[in-house]
């Protein structure tokens, strides 16, 4: 992975922009030893590190203004940094590079349920906002399996998903205002608790854009009210094709579920030498959910029931209770822990038109024998988004780089069928040079426009989502500016 | 006119133009400021692209009806999720509403409350710049994060930015039943505090409106249910109970197999058409739903229609009335819909945005068309 070289005059000034920093931030509140950087020298992206100069964790928006301010004036880099959970390096510091947490910002400012919105600042967890407001009977409904640890800010940078998305949409369908620092420390305020933007969509631009356009420090968030109830029901195939089949049917016949997960063989065996949920071993296994009262879900999962039939499922299991509910999502729920203990591995995110689920996965199972991998699959069916998860041994040379040309040929692939390189994970460092993969040249340029708009200097989460090379001339431009 | 009939053929004309283009869809829906320009019409770049139903994608051209997208999704029992105005009635225009033009200006009605906006089931365009280049952006599939979300930005853009020449969407099963509950005879507070009731209760409303003087004179205030029959029935039931505190309710059911999925009540609603063919400036309110009601009280209007649980009010005015001066500070936007050339030229039509917005504004108009040849001046 190729970084731009740091910016030496920024590097000769350290001291002088720490200084500065310490003048408007509290003293615990700037991270400058060395040794302490180190905690963010990368996020759950762990192959690529490097320490920041320093890390700043401001406790308002004044005071991430404030830091603004002064790295716009010094020409500093700054990298925006949620819970550190991206897969995809999207706060990856660089050598010259300000992080700056949101950490501290993690309080509830206010919750309206006859509005139906919680206003929060952007460090606070995405659980902890569906726990602000559960005890009332409401959730946020964008729920990324980091979501314990992840903060909205990420999830507003990368617009996360979910595995409930078909249903509620991802975070830019849930997001309503939000308070934004511009680059030279300007605040702005967008949107707020009404439901449309009025001039253009600022919140759906900001929104999946990776840090780049601007520092994200409060959000009015759509809350809902809780469904009465929710019920699983799992089905097992002896072909992939099938299990595609039986998911598309379900779809053409009305029936909404709030999900629909999918997991082929290798990740099937893994999960249940690992979490022992009792799955059946077969080719395809999906996990259905619907929700609503008793007599509603009685209805959804009959139809459900029907279609299954249809296609001979070797297995149709239905939850009859709370506890056979939470054994058929243990699997699901383990599945990147089953994985974890087998070997260290590369998730993927890209996604795909449905009707080519079949097609994709016969392909992935003859590259994992070309390179000479494992790979495992697990993923949110209903809309595509495929997860599959390269398994590698770091410790043996050549295997990570090994594994990223596997992991990029399935990109691509992804990205042939009618799909893109990443549902919900973002672009970050990742997958930023396969963009040209998805992109013309003309694409990206009207995207990096966008950029020159909100950040001239191009300061703001540098070296991400854009090719280094389409990039490269506008980073010079402002470089030498 | 320039009249294209494909997207390479757009790109030239663009390209090619050497003033100002009046971009126009179907020409239902004259919104904003009056633009001087020669004619640049979409229309001819028409047709469905790619439609999977077992997906739930469609793509079409620009140009394409929307009556013809709606068809095309019935045929499957499904629709566009975010049940688009017809605003021909409103504006007393003629001619054929083009998904396009349904795009470019964001346009969503009640169930927006429930499935979201337009720009919430948009999940690919393309279209030209004002340099007549051709670029993409999102694609057909509904899980998306792939680079910046310039879907939306065109979404309500009026073509300001670029002129579309296909858009795909998420789609949704059109419901097999919808039942509404009314409630005659509320206060607009009452009215807002009951939708508030009905929308924060488990039972999944799709659409919650207040009409101070229904078709028959009174107020009336709408809540509607949508699913499969069983399920309808028992949702209706439920509600019934919660808004026990806010008078008696009565159930209107519908079986909708086969037909057409609004109501005439909620097509009346949809497509504001109260304040069709009456004198007068029709304004359109965003505002936080309990805020409503203060809000409008405040507008001296001669018609009033909440939608969206009363985020969404309708204001009917007085002639080159200068409502946001009669409003004062709230919290929200205003845009005027309906109104002279003279008055659009003198209001803004679009809400006016503090000085950081309008500059970034400014600053994307001027990377995305730099000549100012797209509907220049038409959102301010």
């Amino acid at each position: 992975m190729e970084m731009p070289a740091p910016n030496q005059g920024v590097l000769s000034k350290r001291s002088r922009i720490i200084a500065r920093l310490e003048e408007v931030l509290p003293k615990d509140a700037v991270i400058s030893d060395v040794m302490e950087t180190r905690a963010y020298e990368c996020d759950a992206l762990t192959a690529y590190k490097c320490p920041p100069l320093c890390a700043v964790l401001p406790s308002s928006t004044e005071e991430v203004s404030a830091i603004l301010k002064i790295c716009h004036a010094e020409g500093v880099p700054v990298v925006p940094r949620g819970s550190g959970t991206s897969l995809a390096g999207g706060a990856l510091p660089t050598a010259d590079s300000v992080i700056l947490g949101v950490a501290r910002l993690n309080e509830v400012l206010e919750t309206d349920y006859d509005n139906r919105f919680i206003r929060v600042q952007t460090g606070r967890t995405n659980l902890s906002v569906t726990g602000a407001v559960e005890a009332d009977g409401f959730f946020y409904a964008p729920d990324p399996s980091s979501q314990l640890a992840c903060a909205i800010a990420g999830n507003i940078a990368m617009n996360s998903g979910g595995a409930h998305c078909l249903k509620y949409g991802v975070t830019t369908n849930n997001l309503l205002g939000v308070t934004m620092v511009q680059m030279d420390g300007t605040v702005v305020e967008i949107g707020g608790a009404h439901m449309d933007a009025g001039g253009y969509d600022w919140l759906g631009l900001i929104c999946g854009s990776e840090g780049q356009l601007g520092v994200v420090t409060e959000a009015t968030l759509r809350i809902l009210p809780k469904p009465e109830g929710a019920r699983p029901v799992l089905i097992g195939y002896d072909s992939n094709e099938v299990a595609g089949e039986c998911v598309s049917d379900i779809i053409k016949a009305g029936v909404l579920p709030v999900a629909i997960e999918f997991m082929d063989r290798p990740c099937i065996r893994a999960t249940e030498a690992f979490a022992k949920a009792g799955y059946p071993d077969c080719e395809a296994l999906l996990i259905v959910e619907v929700e609503g009262s008793p007599a509603e879900i009685d209805e959804q999962l009959g139809l459900i029931r029907q279609i299954a039939q249809k296609h001979n499922p070797v297995e149709f299991r239905e939850a009859e209770d709370a506890d056979q509910a939470a054994r058929i999502w243990l699997g699901r729920k383990s599945a990147f822990g089953a994985m974890g203990q087998i070997n260290d591995y590369m998730c993927l995110d890209g996604t795909i038109p449905v009707s080519s689920l079949p097609h994709v996965l016969k392909r992935i199972g003859e590259m994992s024998k070309e390179f000479g991998l494992d790979v495992a699959n697990v993923f949110h069916a209903g809309d595509g988004n495929m997860h599959p998860l390269i398994l590698f041994d770091a410790n043996k040379p050549g295997d990570l780089e090994t594994c990223e040309a596997f992991g990029a040929e399935i990109l691509k692939l992804c990205v042939e069928v009618g799909g893109c390189l990443t549902g919900e994970h973002g672009v970050g460092i990742e997958k930023r040079d396969l963009m040209h993969v998805q992109f013309a040249a003309v694409d990206l340029e009207a995207q990096m426009r966008v950029k020159d708009v909100f950040d001239p200097a191009w300061l703001l989460n540098p070296a991400k989502v854009f090719p280094l090379d389409a990039s490269e001339a506008r980073r010079a431009r402002a470089e030498a500016a | 006119m320039l009249t294209p009939e494909s997207e390479e053929e757009l790109a030239e004309a663009i390209a090619g133009a050497r003033g100002p283009l009046r971009v126009v869809g179907g020409g239902t829906r004259p919104i904003g400021k009056p633009v001087q320009g020669e004619v640049l019409s979409v229309a001819g770049l028409s047709g469905i692209t790619l439609y999977e139903p077992g997906a739930l994608t469609i793509v079409a051209k620009a140009g394409t009806p929307l009556a013809e997208v709606e068809a095309a999704l019935a045929a499957e029992g499904q629709m566009l999720p975010f049940e688009p105005m017809d605003h021909r009635k409103l504006l007393g225009t003629t001619g054929e509403p083009t998904i396009g033009g349904v795009v470019a200006a964001n346009v969503s009605g009640p169930r927006r409350v429930q499935a979201g906006a337009c720009r919430d089931s948009l999940i690919g365009v393309r279209f030209v710049d004002g340099g007549g280049h051709v670029v993409k952006n999102g694609g057909r599939v509904m899980k998306n994060v792939t680079g910046y979300d310039l879907v939306k930005l065109m979404s309500g853009a009026m073509g300001t930015l670029g002129v579309l020449s296909e858009v795909s969407f998420k789609v949704l099963p059109r419901p097999a039943a919808a039942a509404a509950l009314l409630i005659e005879g509320l206060s607009p507070d009452r009215a807002v505090a009951a939708m508030a009731a009905a929308l924060r209760s488990p039972f999944e409303v799709s659409g919650a409106a207040h009409v101070p003087e229904g078709m028959a004179g009174d107020p009336v205030t709408m809540i509607r249910i949508e699913g499969f029959e069983s399920s309808v029935a028992y949702r209706a039931a439920r509600l019934q109970e919660v808004l026990e505190p806010f008078g008696q309710s009565t159930v209107e059911r519908r079986a909708s197999e086969g037909g057409e999925g609004v109501t005439d009540g909620w097509r009346w609603v949809r497509d504001v058409e109260g304040f069709a063919g009456k004198p007068g400036d029709v304004w359109r309110l965003s505002v936080k739903p309990g805020d409503a009601p203060e809000i409008a009280s405040r507008a001296g209007a001669e018609g009033v229609l909440f939608d969206w649980g009363g985020g969404l009010v309708w204001l009917l005015v007085a002639e080159g009335t200068d409502l946001r001066a009669r409003l004062g500070d709230f919290r929200g936007h205003a845009t005027l819909v309906r109104a002279s050339e003279e008055t659009r030229a003198r209001l803004d039509v679009f809400q006016p945005e503090p000085a950081p917005l309008k500059a970034l504004a400014e600053g994307l108009r001027a990377q995305f068309d730099p000549r100012g040849i797209l509907n220049p001046g038409l959102m301010g």
